[in-house]
């Protein structure tokens, strides 16, 4: 995977400190051309830190960073000639049309005349956008802003993309036209950097670090990261969760038990041993249950069970 | 506290008919719902959807054009006063002073809520105790963990022991385990008669909901638990196919027979079929067919995102989506 001549970013050891906490702690990673790569974590995980030290607008304590070639520390100009950096609140100007944003943004970047106008239909028609030009982005619903944001962001053709929690507070339909973009963006070989906080929506990149309190927890796709869990998972619906929830919160051979809104999500050392003796308890208990159902982990079952309840900041 | 109306054969929230137009625009268009006391109800729907309309008119802040509805025994057209006294409301983003100290944004809300003095002392504690902040009540709230937060701003938003909370997206971005314990705090609730409300765009805070709506140009569009709407309110059924080129795939696919939709996925593509065992050789034939590499093809389970995308676009014929 470390292609190097491939790679489109590289961070290594990147560390920051603020006053009262290290915020990024000895970080690195890599970005090929064509790939879209998430940095996954909670609040306080150091997700746009990393961003903005990529962005080369804040340079890290430790570490080097190149991103298309050009080290971020000493020739910050190079590389920002090659990036594009959203930040979470995009600047887009409200009282101008969707038009006039975006030529603005071309302006800022340098863009040719020549070359505006054909950029910008084709990024608006991928944004499914066309219709909406002459629409002040003020009156945009909140998923438009994102997508108007990110054409903005790619008016000078950037070979790489920074991008900061763009689906946050975004609907999922709007979501998913926005992940269609970038699908269609890394097939024509830009690298794509993006954070979130929904360990859900990692599953859509094609590489993810896992980040917690400034640290990297895992790297690796999706699927190798479920497989990494090395534990079974189970899914139980019933008309009555609560009941459930109180048959087997004790059971012997449970290593997490979440209660749902209909029912329960179980990580267990034995899949195959647990079903049945769960099945058992809850038929002697006569709780109404829908049969007990091995799933696949999610990449939240993955983090809960690598931080532990150490990430719970107190001790109930 | 004053004296609890009688509910609707133990609904804390019914809503016949309720209309709300702004001049020629319908924003909730006849709506009607019924929520038990003690359910942990989820409402959806994308921006512009109807989805802050309606919970202004159930938290007695807008009045309804037409229709009716209650919240814990009060009518919110006429008695809007009565209902705000009896609901709670949290946002992640917008409750709390981050410049005040802990205990400081404890008595602001406290009084806000007007809790009787001779309660404040219990309600205070209770409010501590409640969010493990024993012990840190001088700290300055914009210092604390995200899970902290979390459990403070809930606790604010109960300290009038109100019947019904109204929760906004409140666990976004806080970590996986502070998460659960918010939700088991939120369960533990409901238990004891409490009826919440939740609206989010988040499907991982949907799934801890006991029902759910999805609300879309102003209508409820489906209504059921979790599990139910994945099994019912899907067009078809949901294949992962891991194949090569993926961007030549989907655009094959789109014109493939018995394909409804398919989207790249991370690694893979999601496929939306009518029927996932006859569909599997024949996906496989048509890819080899045009030159794609193929490997594993399976039926997976829907997810809540899959439902809510697969009701909104269904209906969404090619119009404009959001205002």
């Amino acid at each position: 995977m470390t292609d190097q001549p491939q790679s489109a970013i590289v961070a290594e050891g990147l560390t920051k400190s603020f006053p009262n906490v290290r915020a990024v702690d000895h970080l690195s990673f890599d970005v090929h051309a064509g790939e879209i790569f998430g940095l996954v974590g909670p609040d306080g995980a150091g997700k746009t830190t990393t961003l903005r030290m990529l962005a080369g607008i804040m340079p890290p304590d430790e570490g080097t960073a190149r991103v298309a070639g050009c080290d971020v520390v000493h020739d910050p100009e190079g590389a920002k000639h090659h990036l594009s950096y959203m930040p979470q609140r995009f600047g887009l100007y409200e009282d101008l049309t969707v038009d006039e944003n975006i030529r603005f943004y071309a302006d800022l970047f340098g863009v040719k005349k020549a070359e505006r106008e054909d950029c910008a239909t084709q990024l608006l028609q991928a944004a499914g956008m066309s219709e909406f030009r002459k629409r002040l982005a003020g009156k945009l619903s909140g998923g438009m802003k994102q997508k108007l944001g990110l054409v903005c962001a790619l008016t000078h053709r950037p070979k790489v993309i920074l991008l900061d929690e763009p689906t946050t507070g975004v609907d999922p339909v709007s979501r998913r036209d926005f992940w269609r973009i970038l699908y269609e963006l890394a097939a024509e070989g830009v690298a794509i950097l993006t954070s979130t906080a929904y360990l859900d929506e990692a599953e859509r990149c094609h590489r993810v670090a896992l980040l917690h309190q400034g640290k990297l927890l895992f790297c690796d796709t999706p699927a190798n990261l479920k497989a990494k869990l090395g534990k079974g998972v189970l899914s139980v619906t019933s008309s009555e969760p609560r009941r459930l929830r109180d048959q087997l919160e004790h059971a012997i051979g449970i290593s997490s038990l979440v209660l749902t809104g209909d029912g329960l999500h179980i990580v267990v050392d034995d899949a195959a041993r647990r079903i049945p003796e769960f099945e058992a308890r809850l038929n002697n208990a006569h709780v109404p249950f829908n049969a007990i159902q091995q799933v696949t982990p999610t990449i939240e079952d993955l983090f809960v069970d690598a931080v532990g309840s150490g990430a719970s900041f107190h001790a109930s | 506290m004053h004296r609890e109306p009688m509910l609707e054969d133990n609904n804390s929230v019914v809503i016949e008919n309720l209309v709300k137009q702004f001049g020629d625009f319908v924003a909730v268009d006849r709506i009607n719902l019924k929520i038990r006391k003690g359910e942990v109800f989820g409402f959806l729907g994308p921006n512009g959807a109807g989805k802050s309309t309606t919970i202004r008119m159930l938290c007695g802040l807008l009045t309804p054009t037409s229709g009716r509805a209650q919240v814990a025994g009060y009518d919110v057209g006429r008695q809007p006063e009565s209902v705000r006294q009896n609901i709670g409301y949290m946002s992640q983003k917008f409750s709390l002073y981050n410049d005040l100290k802990v205990i400081e944004n404890i008595r602001l809300f406290a009084g806000l809520y007007s809790v009787p003095a001779n309660q404040l002392k219990e309600r205070i504690e209770w409010a501590l105790e409640m969010a493990n902040l024993k012990g840190q009540e001088n700290l300055i709230t914009g210092t604390l963990p995200g899970g902290w937060k979390q459990r403070l701003a809930l606790g604010c938003a109960v300290l009038h022991k109100p019947p019904v909370i109204f929760l906004d997206e409140p666990t976004s971005g806080v970590d996986p385990i502070s998460r659960r314990q918010f939700w088991d705090l939120i369960h533990h609730m409901a238990e004891e008669g409490v009826t919440v409300f939740v609206t989010t765009h988040y499907m991982e805070e949907a799934e801890y909901c006991n029902r759910l709506a999805l609300i879309f140009r102003g209508e409820i569009v489906a209504l059921g638990t979790p599990s139910e709407l994945k099994q019912k309110s899907m067009k078809g059924e949901l294949l992962l196919v891991e194949c090569e080129p993926l961007g030549q795939a989907v655009e094959v696919l789109q014109s493939a027979p018995d394909v409804i939709d398919a989207a790249v996925f991370g690694n893979a593509l999601h496929l939306v079929v009518r029927d996932a065992t006859a569909a599997v050789p024949q996906v496989q034939k048509y890819l080899s067919d045009h030159r794609i590499t193929v490997g594993r093809i399976e039926k997976i389970r829907p997810s809540l995102e899959d439902v809510f995308v697969s009701l909104t676009t269904a209906r969404d014929s090619g119009k404009e989506r959001t205002a």
